[in-house]
């Protein structure tokens, strides 16, 4: 990494928001002359050497270039007209204004995660200019061509301007639910940076890393969202498994059987205080909360057998009246096996199946086979772990079902 | 990702202009900087040294280890205090230092902070630091 690569890695969230801002909120065109400053910055630094004030040179660059679109525009349109008039009265435009960079920050994360804007879209876009992540390293992380990637980006921009997003921190009437979708995208670049099994896993791996980092600047610029605090510690939780949820061989080891000594003690350390903060709210825990919180309950368990299974439950259950989803249902039955036995967690997932909630899911057949060996139904249990297995789109999941199948057999035999 | 350890070294000389530097004026310099890391998600651990001249320094040049009243004495460096950021690349800690608000004479070096992941973990010692982390919490 270059002084250049590393200065725009910290600042590029604060030059494109300043800029957007600049630019009377063209997220495009701030883009824009923000890249063509690290262009030019790439072939003058290594000549000349890193300016005094890095961040301020490429301010500066980006500013010029901006102020040359303005006065081309300004024949055709009289809002790139008053830009150039109001900028030739000197100083630097108030462009890095101390007061105002955070409120730059907070909005540009509002735009990138604006429901306008598709999914896909929203993930790439709020990498793209949040995270300060190229292009090619977008379009690597998600095993996506780099075409793509860059097609998403231009059409997100098109779609921000044509439906005039506003570049500001959304009001209060709106703040819960626009701050919601900022949360989910977030937690999508979690995921998929949490995959252990696809891609490239270092990249991957900085993929996570970013949306935590996100994350927290997001609490660092809007406190006393506690849902903000949920999702940190949810990250944080997760992630300090990373080091135990491979095998030598690539493959996944299930929550059960990882070496919890393996597991970051001071991801959980941070992950526990995020959500100490985000209950100090006093208004109950979200979604996001929920979640770390039954994470937190594993992360402080020395085993399985020690888990406070009867907790998780209860965790479940609030998770599934604030946030109701099958999978959630489907958690809680493994949590009720853990804590009451299998016969009153076959009761829970016949009711999933009874009312069909997870059509074509493998989860359901899988989960249900478990049990059903538990109780020593084998038979059945056989049955379900082979449709489980078809179901499955996994190649090393399905393995692992098969196997499961076929050892039953092998008992059944005996 | 990695962590990386930003150490405050201080000099005679800018030792003595930090005391005199009026306390409030010191705490809100540092305390900008503290915002501007903590903003950016990087920022870890963070602590500052009491005064060099209460510390005790174990010289082992000699066969039995010599102790003597601090300061250093004939060192020309003291140790004032770290930062540990959780960053992508050396370059960015790098950058982050130069940004650290330093008094002349004073320097911060960089270092990287290895997990212990990176150790033999079939050593028992590692073993045994590792249920201490765990209980402990640290880092």
């Amino acid at each position: 990494m270059t002084t250049l690569e590393a200065v725009w890695r910290i600042e590029s969230a604060r030059i494109v928001g300043a800029l957007t801002r600049y630019t009377g909120g063209d997220l495009d065109l701030a883009e824009d002359v923000a890249q063509e400053a690290v262009a030019e910055a790439l072939v003058s630094w290594p000549r000349d050497g890193a300016p005094a004030n890095p961040v301020g040179w490429l301010l500066n660059t980006a500013r010029r270039r901006a102020i040359d679109s303005f006065r081309r525009r300004a024949a055709r349109d009289e809002k790139y007209a008053l830009l150039a008039q109001e900028d030739t009265d000197g100083g630097d435009g108030h462009l890095w204004d101390p007061d105002r960079i955070d409120d730059d920050v907070l909005a540009l994360m509002f735009v990138a995660c604006h429901p306008v804007l598709s999914a896909e879209a929203r993930v790439a876009l709020t990498l793209r200019t949040v995270g300060g992540l190229s292009t090619e390293e977008i379009a690597r992380a998600f095993l996506v061509p780099v075409p793509t990637i860059q097609a998403r980006i231009t059409r997100a921009k098109k779609t921000i301007a044509a439906a005039q997003v506003p570049f500001e921190v959304p009001p209060p009437s709106d703040r819960k639910q626009r701050l919601g979708g900022v949360l989910s995208v977030l937690y999508v670049i979690f995921t998929e940076g949490s995959t252990a099994t696809a891609g490239d896993s270092l990249l991957r791996a900085d993929l996570a890393y970013e949306a935590v980092r996100l994350a927290r600047t997001l609490a660092a610029l809007l406190p006393g969202e506690p849902e903000v605090f949920g999702l940190i510690a949810l990250c944080e939780l997760t992630a300090s498994r990373f080091p135990a949820r491979t095998a030598p061989d690539g493959s996944a080891v299930l929550l059960e059987d990882q070496d919890r000594r393996r597991w970051d003690r001071s991801a959980i350390r941070r992950g526990l205080a995020a959500l100490d903060q985000a209950a100090a709210a006093g208004r109950g825990l979200g979604p996001y909360g929920l979640q770390a919180a039954i994470a937190a309950g594993h992360a402080t368990a020395g085993s399985v057998a020690e888990t406070d299974w009867d907790r998780i439950v209860l965790l479940y259950e609030a998770l599934g009246r604030v946030a109701p989803s099958p999978v959630v249902e489907l958690n809680r039955a493994v949590a009720v096996a853990m804590a009451s036995g299998p016969a009153a967690a076959l009761l829970l997932v016949d009711e999933l199946v009874a009312r069909d909630r997870l059509p074509g899911s493998y989860l359901l057949p899988s989960v249900r086979g478990e049990l059903l060996k538990r109780l020593g139904r084998t038979t059945e249990a056989r049955a379900e772990l082979e449709l489980a297995a078809r179901l499955c789109g996994n190649a090393r999941e399905r393995a692992v079902l098969i196997r499961k199948a076929a050892d039953l057999s092998a008992l059944q035999d005996e | 990702m990695a962590k990386y350890m930003l150490i405050m070294r201080n000099t005679d000389e800018s030792q003595a202009r930090m005391m005199s530097t009026p306390m409030d004026e010191m705490i809100e310099h540092v305390g900008r900087y503290n915002e501007e890391l903590i903003k950016a998600g990087v920022l870890v651990a963070a602590e500052g040294l009491d005064d060099p001249g209460q510390g005790v320094v174990v010289d082992y040049s000699g066969e039995t280890p010599v102790v003597t009243d601090g300061p250093y004495g004939e060192t020309k460096e003291l140790f004032g205090g770290f930062y540990i950021l959780d960053v992508t690349s050396k370059e960015e800690a790098v950058e982050w230092a130069q940004r650290m608000p330093g008094f002349p004479g004073s320097k911060c070096e960089i270092r990287r902070v290895p997990g212990i992941d990176e150790f033999p973990q079939d050593n028992e010692w590692i073993q045994k630091e590792r249920v201490w982390r765990e209980q402990t919490g640290q880092l």
